[in-house]
């Protein structure tokens, strides 16, 4: 209970913040933030997709798994870098209404999860993976990362219409 | 009948006011369209940053193309049908809203110049298929490419938006 009466009052203070409070009082940064988030989203997309396809066999099967594991890693970090800051900033334009919402809550617990996914299990087993043949295994990692990642997506899109 | 005609009446049909009048169907069009970016434009990405030499450095241009580019036209199938789905929400207003036209312009900008690179310089693909720096004028399509597609991102997310609409 105390918790969540913190969380509410931290969720508070930062839309009453200089940032959430400046992004919210203007018409045109909001849309702004909100489309380079969605540029990010398709490099984003394009790394994870290279990497699960990959795995799953269905392309670029005649380059090594690790390899374009490491050819996707620079470009999946920046976007994720991109994605983070941009989400910040717009969860800081709205933080209260974020706090009342379903999606919102969603997203971060998928987010969490395939963050922790792709940093820890994913990417050991995938720059550990010998040569060119996918596993089981590989292709379960590959399901569960697509999984994650497309409820990450799927939750955010459903943030803007509740 | 004028183009504007043409849209209030695909504005009338009863697939529009479906979309229009359901809860769910818009959300679910906008996600699918929204998730099909991240494979179509993904894909593409991937690819305007191997003629960028950026990505995929030691695999040939050819390879990659051949085994990407079907899932950008997978995914850019789910892109067209989410679209017009999307137009058929409310295709007056979206036809009358600037950043649609400024999509759409930017939109046949880009297919064209994939068309030009297709037609042009990946002819020789023989020459320079393994190379990091590629020839000049595959690095500009890449960065065309590049240029095109975010704008055509930025200005589709900005259609949501009524600033410059007629009321």
């Amino acid at each position: 209970m105390l918790l969540a009466f913190s969380l509410y009052r931290t969720f508070e203070w930062i839309e009453n913040h200089n940032v959430g409070f400046y992004i919210r009082s203007s018409t045109v940064w909001f849309p702004i933030i909100e489309a380079f988030h969605l540029l990010a989203l398709a490099v984003i997309g394009g790394a994870v997709l290279l990497v699960d396809l990959r795995l799953l066999g269905f392309q670029l099967t005649r380059q090594p798994i690790a390899q374009v594991a490491r050819d996707a890693e620079p470009w999946f970090r920046l976007s994720l870098a991109v994605m983070l800051v941009s989400g910040l900033l717009l969860f800081s334009s709205e933080a209260v209404k974020c706090y009342y919402n379903a999606a919102f809550w969603i997203k971060m617990v998928s987010l969490a999860l395939a963050m922790l996914f792709t940093f820890t299990i994913q990417r050991r087993v995938v720059l550990r993976a010998q040569g060119y043949d996918t596993t089981r295994g590989l292709r379960i990692v590959a399901i569960v990362s697509l999984v994650l990642w497309s409820g990450v997506g799927f939750a955010g899109r459903g943030i803007g219409f509740y | 009948m004028s183009v504007l005609g043409f849209c209030e009446w695909l504005g009338s049909t009863a697939i529009s006011v479906g979309i229009r009048e359901s809860t769910l169907s818009f959300p679910i069009i906008e996600s699918v369209h929204v998730l099909g970016l991240c494979l179509f434009l993904g894909m593409a990405v991937m690819l305007d940053l191997r003629l960028l030499g950026l990505a995929l450095k030691a695999v040939p241009v050819s390879e990659v193309y051949a085994r990407l580019l079907p899932w950008t036209w997978a995914g850019a199938v789910i892109m067209v049908i989410s679209g017009i789905f999307t137009f058929l929400n409310d295709p007056a207003r979206y036809y009358q809203n600037v950043f649609f036209r400024i999509k759409v312009v930017f939109l046949i900008a880009a297919v064209l110049n994939a068309w030009l690179f297709d037609m042009g310089i990946y002819r020789s693909i023989g020459s320079w298929d393994t190379d990091v720096r590629t020839p000049q004028r595959a690095r500009m399509a890449g960065m065309l490419s590049l240029t095109f597609w975010a704008v055509v991102v930025v200005a589709g997310r900005l259609i949501a938006y009524n600033w410059f609409d007629k009321q």
